[in-house]
C-alpha cells in the first residue's frame, strides 16, 4: 500500500546532480498516482493553477564592469554561463538574477554603460524572459534610481505555473534592509494566497544572519521571514555571498548561488572575508550559475534543486589564458576594486 | 570632599573621555566616533566590562552604518547629526564593528574594533592609527 502524499512532501526540494557546469537546479516535480493527483487538484483549486513542470535558472553577482585581481576575465564567466545555458536542450522558462548585476562606479554615465552591457550580455540568452533584483553595487548609492531606469521596479511578484515568485529589494536603502514600506507591500501581496501556495522569494542578501560581521545578513530579515512563516512551501534564493550555500531554517529552504566574477572564502572557517584567488589553471573555479528544472519523476518531490559548476570546459574555444585576458577588457572601462 | 558627583576629564589621543567616580551612580561615559569614507576615527576603542558608555556617532561625508551584533548595535549614522548609542558591555572580548550602510567601493574595508576588558581599568581608552 502506498503512503499518502501530503502537500509538504509533495512540494519538497530535492537535490539532483547534473554532473558538470555551474548551475543550480530548482524546479517543481510532479508525482504520479491517485494521491498525488488529489494533492495537485487540491492545489489547483486553492491556488488557481496547479504546479506544473517547468525550469528556470538563477544567475548572480556578475559584477559587470569589474576587472582585475582577483579575476582578470571581466565578463567572461557571465558570457560563458549564458552560452552554457543556451546549449541546454531544455531551455528554462526564465532566468532570475539575484543582484550585483553591475559593479559600482562613481560616474553615473559609466554605471549606466555597465547596465547596458549587462543587458546586452543577458540579451544573448535564448530564454528572453529575465527577472532581476538589485544588489548594493547596482542601487545602494542612489536609492535605486539608475537601476529602475534600466530594469524597472526593484520589488514585485509574479505567478508561474502554480508557483508564486516574490522579488525583494534589500539593498536600495543603502542599509541592508527590506524596509517598512516594502514589508507592508509583501504582507498585502501574500494575503491573497492560501498557505499551501509554493512561494519562491529571490533577493540579493541572505534573509537570515549568515555572517553579520561580513555583512551577510538583512536587518529586518526576521520580520520578513515571520510574514512567510504561515506558508508551507517557501524557498529563498539569494546571492551576495559569492559561494554556494544551502540550508533549511524551520520550514524554509535558503539557497545561495555562486557568483559569476569571483568567490569568497568559507565563513565557517575564516575570521576575515577575502576574495578567493584567481587560478589561471582553472579560471572559473568557484564560479557558477543556478538552473532550476522540473520534471516528472518517481514518487516524490514537487520542487527540486541542484547545482552545476562552471568548469574549464566552459572556456573551450579560447586558445589560452593570454587570449582570454586580452579579450576580457570591458568596453566601458572597468575597475578592479573590492566587490561585496 | 562633598558627595557631589566628581568627574574626571581625560584627554587621550585627542579624544575627550569622561569618567565618573565609582562610588557614585555611574553616568554613561562618552566616546565620540566619526565616520567618513572609508574609516572610523578612532578605529579602536577599549571599554570596561559592566560600565555604561555612550558612543556619539557622527559622519563627515555621507550616511554610514555602525554595526556590531554581539553588542546589540546596528544603526545608521547620518551626516549633520549625532547618533548616540548607550551600552553596558557585559562580555569581554574583541568585537569587529563594520559600516553596514553601503557607502562606495571601499565600503567593505570600513571597520573598527571595540575591545571590552574585564574590570580594573578606570578610564576608557581610544586610539587612532
Amino acid at each position: 500500500m502506498k503512503k499518502p502524499v501530503d502537500r509538504r512532501s509533495f512540494l519538497r526540494v530535492a537535490g539532483a546532480s547534473l554532473g558538470i557546469g555551474a548551475l543550480y537546479q530548482f524546479a517543481p516535480m510532479l508525482v504520479r498516482g491517485a494521491a498525488a493527483d488529489e494533492v495537485s487538484g487540491d492545489l489547483q483549486r486553492l491556488n488557481g493553477e496547479a504546479p506544473a513542470s517547468f525550469t528556470f535558472a538563477q544567475f548572480s553577482d556578475p559584477h559587470v564592469g569589474f576587472q582585475g585581481a582577483p579575476d582578470p576575465l571581466g565578463t567572461r564567466a557571465f558570457e560563458s554561463a549564458v552560452a552554457l545555458l543556451n546549449r541546454s536542450p531544455h531551455q528554462p522558462d526564465f532566468v532570475l538574477f539575484t543582484g550585483d548585476l553591475t559593479h559600482d562606479v562613481d560616474d553615473r554615465d559609466a554605471h549606466a554603460a555597465r547596465m547596458r552591457l549587462f543587458r546586452k550580455i543577458a540579451g544573448g540568452l535564448k530564454t528572453r524572459a529575465i527577472h532581476t533584483v538589485p544588489g548594493e553595487n547596482d542601487a545602494a548609492l542612489d536609492g535605486g534610481v539608475l537601476y529602475r531606469e534600466h530594469f524597472g521596479e526593484s520589488h514585485y511578484s509574479f505567478d508561474h505555473k502554480g508557483v508564486h515568485f516574490v522579488a525583494l529589494d534589500n539593498v536600495s536603502q543603502g542599509s541592508p534592509e527590506v524596509g517598512a514600506a516594502q514589508r507592508a507591500w509583501l504582507q498585502s501581496d501574500l494575503a491573497r494566497f492560501p498557505a499551501s501556495t509554493p512561494i519562491i522569494v529571490f533577493t540579493h542578501r541572505p534573509l537570515f544572519d549568515l555572517k553579520p560581521e561580513w555583512e551577510w545578513f538583512t536587518r529586518d530579515g526576521r520580520a520578513v521571514m515571520s510574514m512567510l512563516a504561515p506558508y508551507e512551501n517557501v524557498t529563498v534564493l539569494y546571492g551576495h555571498i559569492h559561494r554556494h550555500d544551502a540550508r533549511q531554517i524551520g520550514k524554509v529552504r535558503h539557497y545561495a548561488a555562486r557568483s559569476l566574477i569571483f568567490g569568497f572564502n568559507d565563513p565557517a572557517t575564516n575570521e576575515t572575508k577575502h576574495q578567493l584567488p584567481f587560478d589561471p589553471g582553472d579560471p572559473f573555479k568557484d564560479l557558477g550559475i543556478c538552473v532550476a528544472a522540473s520534471r516528472r519523476e518517481s514518487e516524490t518531490a514537487a520542487l527540486s534543486m541542484s547545482e552545476i559548476v562552471l568548469t574549464k570546459a566552459e572556456i573551450s574555444g579560447f586558445s589560452g589564458m593570454q587570449q582570454m585576458i586580452k579579450g576580457g577588457q570591458a568596453a566601458d572601462g572597468s575597475s578592479s576594486d573590492d566587490a561585496d | 570632599m562633598t558627595q557631589t558627583r566628581r568627574a574626571v576629564v581625560l584627554a587621550i589621543g585627542g579624544l575627550l573621555v569622561t569618567h565618573s567616580a565609582p562610588a557614585l551612580p555611574q553616568a554613561a561615559q562618552v566616546i565620540k566616533i566619526n565616520a567618513s569614507k572609508y574609516h572610523f576615527t578612532p578605529d579602536r576603542i577599549v571599554l570596561e566590562k559592566g560600565k555604561p558608555v555612550t558612543l556619539e556617532l557622527t559622519s563627515s561625508d555621507r550616511t554610514h552604518g555602525f554595526m556590531v551584533k554581539p553588542l546589540g548595535i546596528d544603526t545608521d549614522i547620518e551626516p549633520g547629526k549625532t547618533t548616540a548609542v548607550t551600552l553596558r558591555p557585559d562580555k569581554a572580548g574583541s568585537y569587529t564593528t563594520i559600516c553596514d550602510h553601503y557607502c562606495g567601493l571601499g565600503h567593505t574595508f570600513m571597520k573598527m574594533t571595540i575591545v571590552v576588558e574585564d574590570g580594573g581599568s578606570t578610564a576608557l581608552r581610544a586610539s587612532a592609527k
